[in-house]
């Protein structure tokens, strides 16, 4: 009974939690991606999510933002709630932005738009989502370039930067919506090893500010020292469900044991 | 062997050069103004054959293939003549010449809308909607100056196309470069001389423009 213990914690009222996923079902045809999953982020509160390729957890993300609509379930980020079933309609194109524009994310292979400058990309959610004057969409932007350390490439294009750069633009596009909450899909996946730490950095710095977090990662010491909690999926289910330290250092479940064996082997 | 014995003249063309240029002008005027009105109606077209609903995306797949898969000459007598009877009204020679020019060439430009927003990869659609555009925000400011780019090319072939395709309206009496030379023909009994002159005339407009299109395309190779 894998899922018995994904529910403790949670509250029926689904009233604290910043991320809330409730029994979520997605197919992507004959294929069950996610077989009921749930459980709650708390506002402030960073989740890890792990497992291997093909457990969920992209899709998990993706539903958490309805870049994919799940077939079931209930979705709930900060104060907006979508249920979802056979008899509910897919949600309105402006409900749908409206309910992304408050959720953060980072994709794993950047996705930064190659027409337009570094700070250009970085405007573009308050420029064109928020229709925000463009001197006050600038001074966003050339805070948050300065943040994640970029502030000297502000004119630059995405295609000149490395790939720890550019994932790096990603995030302060991410953040500057103001968003709720922020959605890392493997962020460092993609990057050579030496380029990881940058990133990683960038993400600790937003753990340290209290932002609402959710995180699929396969950097296991990361997610022991950054995440509150860590949940190991494996095949669209979440297996187990505990705090990050726990998780990783003494997993109880057998699949869980057989998945960071691999990763402390290293 | 009269062809070899033939004497060119082409002297008593410059007496002609006003119909000429009137002919030219008239081409320009046709081949410019039927380009934008194909580009609107081939973005609508293009954009809607992507649709999911297949209501919307059904019309535009049998406008697109319809007019793509039917020879302009047939269309251009086909709307001259069959269409006004069909729907019961008065069509001038210019209205159904736009008309069809319009269509047909708007039939290629849907296909290259929607093959310049197919070759960007799916993340571009991923993170315009992750920062919450809405469909027609991220169309307008991250798909299509993408798209745009990639379809230089293709756009500038089929313009080239496009300008010597007016030549078929001189079939129904618009007064267009060829059909001027028809006429200049028919007053002076010398076709060899008028036709060679045409000729020139559409290679002078048109290699520049190819040219052109061989330059944007090195350009881009170089940014990708």
């Amino acid at each position: 009974m894998p899922n018995s213990e994904t529910m403790a914690g949670t509250s029926a009222a689904h009233s604290e939690a910043m991320i809330g996923l409730y029994d979520v079902h997605k197919s992507f045809g004959p294929l069950e991606v996610l077989k009921g999953i749930s459980f709650e982020v708390p506002r402030g509160g960073v989740v890890a999510l792990i497992g291997p390729s093909g457990s969920g957890k992209s899709t998990i993300l993706r539903c958490v933002n309805l870049l994919e609509t799940p077939n079931a379930g209930t979705i709930k980020v900060g104060a907006q709630t979508l249920a979802f079933s056979k008899r509910h309609r897919l949600p309105g194109d402006r409900r749908l932005a409206d309910f992304r524009a408050r959720t953060g994310m980072v994709f794993q292979s950047f996705n930064l738009f190659p027409h337009k400058s570094v700070i250009e990309n970085v405007m573009a959610g308050p420029l064109i989502v928020k229709r925000m004057a463009r001197d006050e969409a600038r001074a966003i932007a050339e805070r948050l370039l300065a943040r994640v350390g970029l502030a000297e490439k502000a004119e630059a294009a995405p295609a000149r930067l490395s790939g720890g750069q550019r994932q790096r633009v990603a995030i302060a596009r991410a953040m500057a919506m103001e968003p709720d909450v922020m959605l890392f899909d493997e962020p460092t996946s993609a990057l050579d090893p030496e380029l990881v730490a940058e990133v990683l950095a960038v993400i600790r710095g937003l753990a340290d500010d209290n932002m609402t977090m959710l995180l699929a990662t396969h950097e296991m010491a990361f997610a022991r020292d950054v995440a509150d909690r860590v949940v190991f999926m494996r095949d669209g289910v979440v297996v187990e469900d505990g705090p990050a330290r726990q998780v990783i250092e003494t997993p109880q479940h057998p699949a869980t044991q057989a998945f960071l064996a691999h990763f402390h082997r290293r | 062997m009269s062809g070899v014995s033939y004497h060119w003249d082409f002297s008593f063309l410059w007496g002609y050069r006003t119909v000429l240029l009137t002919g030219l002008a008239y081409t320009m005027a046709y081949t410019v103004g039927t380009i934008l009105l194909g580009l609107v109606i081939g973005l609508v077209a293009g954009l809607m054959r992507m649709s999911r609903n297949p209501f919307i995306r059904g019309p535009a797949f049998a406008y697109i293939e319809i007019f793509r898969c039917t020879p302009l000459l047939v269309q251009i007598v086909w709307f001259y003549y069959a269409f006004p009877i069909l729907i019961g009204i008065e069509m001038s020679a210019t209205t159904a010449a736009v008309l069809v020019l319009s269509l047909y060439t708007g039939s290629f430009y849907a296909e290259i809308f929607r093959g310049g927003i197919l070759s960007l990869e799916l993340g571009q659609w991923d993170a315009a909607r992750a920062v919450g555009m809405r469909q027609g925000q991220l169309m307008r400011h991250i798909i299509l100056p993408q798209a745009v780019r990639r379809m230089m090319p293709p756009f500038i072939n089929q313009s080239v196309i496009q300008l010597k395709n007016t030549s078929l309206v001189s079939t129904i009496a618009v007064t267009d470069l060829l059909y001027q030379g028809m006429l200049i023909t028919a007053a002076t009994y010398r076709p060899l001389e008028v036709y060679t002159l045409i000729a020139a005339i559409y290679f002078v407009v048109l290699f520049p423009l190819t040219a052109l299109g061989q330059y944007v395309e090195n350009r881009l190779r170089y940014a990708e």
